[in-house]
C-alpha cells in the first residue's frame, strides 16, 4: 500500500494526490503537522526526509521525497497509457525542464503564499516579482504551444509536468499574485481541472459544471 | 490612545496567540486594531502585554487572560468578563488548536461567513453540503437580552461529512453564537457522541480594518480521528472560505441595508449586520 506523508493545505502535497487520483491509485494518508507544529522539522520526521519537506513517499521499501521524483516514479510503475510520462527522448526532456521550473521558479509563488496565509517572514514583494517572472515565462510558452495546436506544458499530451506546475499557479491568489495577465494560463489551468479523475484543494476554485471549457477560449 | 475607536469595537476581548505558541523564547509581536502588541511569558509563566508605539516603545500594559487554550487581550474596558463557554470544563472533548491563518478582510465579513450555511454545498462541496441539498430551510436570529449575544438557532442542513469523525452523511442541528462582536462559536451535533454538540469557534484578531489574524478552534468528541486528521480537516475548510472571502467587495462590512444589493437577503446577516449598527461600531465597516 503506498502511503502519503501528507498536510491538507501544501500544494507540493497536493501534486501527489491529485496524480494519484488522475491514476486511480488507492494509498494511505498520513497527516504530518506542518502547522502550527512544525513536525516537519523536527528529528522524527527528518529521519524520513532529512530536507524536512513534504510530501514524502512510500511504496514497499521505497521512500521518495521531492514532489516531482515522486511523481515520475508514480507515472513509470502505476501509468498504463504512457503519456504521462512519455519515453521518447525529446518528449521526456521536455517534461524534465517543466519539472524542474515547477520545482524551481514557479516555487516563489508558494513562498509568497505561506507569507500570505502563515505568516512566514518573507521579501513578499520580492517573491511576487519572481513569481510574475516565471508566469510570464509559462503564459508565453503555452500561447505558442496552443499556436502548434499543443495544449499542454510538454507537448500534445498532458504529462506529469502539468500535473507538476499546476498547484502553485492555480493557488497564486493565496500569495497575492491575480493571473488576470495570463490569459494562455487561465486556458490551461481550466483544461487540467477538466481532467478525469481531478480532484481540487483549498484555495483551487474549479469551474461550476457548465462553465467554459478551455477549447473554447482558443 | 484608543480613543478614535468606536466603544463596541475597542471594549471586546481579543486573542492575540494561543497559549502554547506564546512561549518564553518566542514572544508574540502583532498588531491589534492597528496598534502594535507585544505578548511574552517570563521564565514563572506569567504572560505580560503591552501596547507599544510604533517606534516599539512601551505605551502601556494591556489586561490579561488565558482562557480556552488562549491569550486574550483587549484595548479598552469590556463591561463584562471573557463569556463563558461550560463545555471546556466536560470530560472526554479534544481541544484543537488550529492556528492562526492570516486573511485580508475585516473582522465583520469573517464573521458572517461563519455564520452563512447556503455556502456549504459550493464552498465545501462533498463536505459540510452537497447539491441538490442546498436550501437553507427557515431558523431563527435573535439577540439574548440578558447577556447581549446574538444567537441564531434552529439551523439544519444535511452534511455529507460533518465533522472529521463522520463516516457519512447526516442531517446535522447548529446553533450559532457571536458572543461579541468579533467572536463567533458554532455548537453542532456531534458525530462521536450521540446528544452531544461538537464547538468550533472563530477568533479573529483585527491587524487593521481589513486584515486579521483568524485564531480557530475545535473542541470535539472523537475517538477515531488521529489530532493532525482532525487539525488538517478543519485548516482545509477554512482555506476554502479563505479565497472567497478575499475576494469579497467591499472588504469593510457594509451595514446601511441599502448600500449593498441583497445579495445577503439572509436572516443571519441581516441581524448581524443589525446588531452592529446598533451597537454602533464602524471599525472595519463600511
Amino acid at each position: 500500500m503506498i502511503r502519503l506523508y501528507d498536510f491538507v493545505l501544501s500544494g507540493s502535497c497536493y501534486k501527489v494526490r491529485l496524480f494519484l487520483s488522475i491514476l486511480g491509485q488507492g494509498y494511505e494518508t498520513i497527516p504530518v503537522g506542518f502547522y502550527p507544529a512544525k513536525e516537519h522539522k523536527k528529528p522524527e520526521f527528518l529521519k524520513l526526509n532529512p530536507l524536512g519537506q513534504l510530501p514524502v513517499l512510500r511504496d514497499g521499501d521505497l521512500v521518495l521525497r521531492d514532489a516531482q521524483a515522486i511523481l515520475v516514479y508514480l507515472a513509470s510503475k502505476y501509468d498504463q497509457s504512457g503519456h504521462w510520462y512519455p519515453n521518447e527522448a525529446a518528449a521526456r526532456g521536455r517534461v524534465s525542464m517543466w519539472l524542474s521550473f515547477a520545482g524551481g521558479e514557479i516555487m516563489a509563488a508558494s513562498a509568497a503564499r505561506l507569507h500570505d496565509v502563515l505568516n512566514y517572514p518573507f521579501d513578499v514583494a520580492s517573491l511576487r516579482e519572481s513569481a510574475r517572472k516565471a508566469f510570464v515565462i509559462l503564459d508565453d510558452h503555452l500561447a505558442e504551444q496552443e499556436l502548434f495546436d499543443c495544449h499542454w506544458v510538454a507537448g500534445p499530451e498532458p504529462t506529469i509536468a502539468d500535473i507538476a506546475c499546476f498547484p502553485y499557479v492555480a493557488l497564486s491568489n493565496d500569495g497575492g499574485i491575480a493571473r488576470d495577465e495570463y490569459p494562455a494560463i487561465e486556458r490551461w489551468l481550466i483544461r487540467v481541472m477538466a481532467l478525469p479523475g481531478f480532484i481540487d484543494m483549498p484555495g483551487v476554485l474549479t469551474p461550476w459544471p457548465g462553465e467554459a471549457t478551455g477549447e473554447q477560449a482558443v | 490612545m484608543s480613543n478614535d475607536l468606536d466603544p463596541a469595537t475597542r471594549d471586546q476581548w481579543y486573542v492575540i496567540e494561543s497559549r502554547e505558541d506564546l512561549r518564553t523564547d518566542q514572544p508574540r509581536r502583532t498588531r491589534l486594531l492597528g496598534r502594535p502588541i507585544l505578548g511574552q511569558r517570563s521564565t514563572s509563566g506569567a504572560v505580560a502585554i503591552h501596547e507599544q508605539s510604533e517606534d516599539g516603545d512601551s505605551l502601556r500594559e494591556l489586561p490579561c487572560v488565558e482562557r480556552y487554550g488562549y491569550v486574550w487581550t483587549t484595548l479598552g474596558a469590556p463591561a463584562k468578563p471573557l463569556f463563558d463557554m461550560p463545555e471546556f470544563e466536560e470530560d472526554g472533548r479534544h481541544l484543537v488548536i488550529c492556528g492562526v491563518l492570516t486573511v485580508r478582510t475585516s473582522p465583520g465579513r469573517i464573521v458572517e461567513n461563519f455564520l452563512d450555511m447556503s455556502h456549504f454545498p459550493f464552498v465545501h462541496t462533498d463536505i459540510l453540503g452537497a447539491e441538490p441539498m442546498t436550501e437553507v430551510t427557515p431558523y431563527k436570529a435573535k439577540l439574548d437580552e440578558s447577556s447581549g449575544e446574538l444567537w441564531v438557532t434552529d439551523c439544519g442542513f444535511y452534511q455529507p461529512q460533518a465533522m472529521a469523525a463522520s463516516s457519512g452523511g447526516a442531517e446535522v442541528d447548529y446553533r450559532y453564537r457571536v458572543a461579541q462582536p468579533y467572536s463567533a462559536v458554532l455548537y453542532k451535533s456531534s458525530p462521536g457522541k450521540a446528544g452531544a454538540f461538537d464547538l468550533i469557534g472563530i477568533f479573529p484578531q483585527p491587524l487593521e480594518e481589513t486584515a486579521c489574524d483568524v485564531h480557530c478552534f475545535m473542541l470535539v468528541y472523537d475517538d477515531i480521528s488521529s489530532y493532525e486528521g482532525m487539525l488538517q480537516w478543519q485548516q482545509g475548510i477554512f482555506l476554502q472560505d479563505r479565497i472567497i472571502l478575499e475576494n469579497q467587495r467591499p472588504a469593510r462590512l457594509p451595514l446601511n441595508p441599502r448600500a449593498e444589493l441583497p445579495s445577503r437577503a439572509d436572516t443571519s446577516a441581516i441581524q448581524y449586520r443589525r446588531w452592529l449598527k446598533n451597537l454602533g461600531v464602524q471599525y472595519g465597516v463600511a
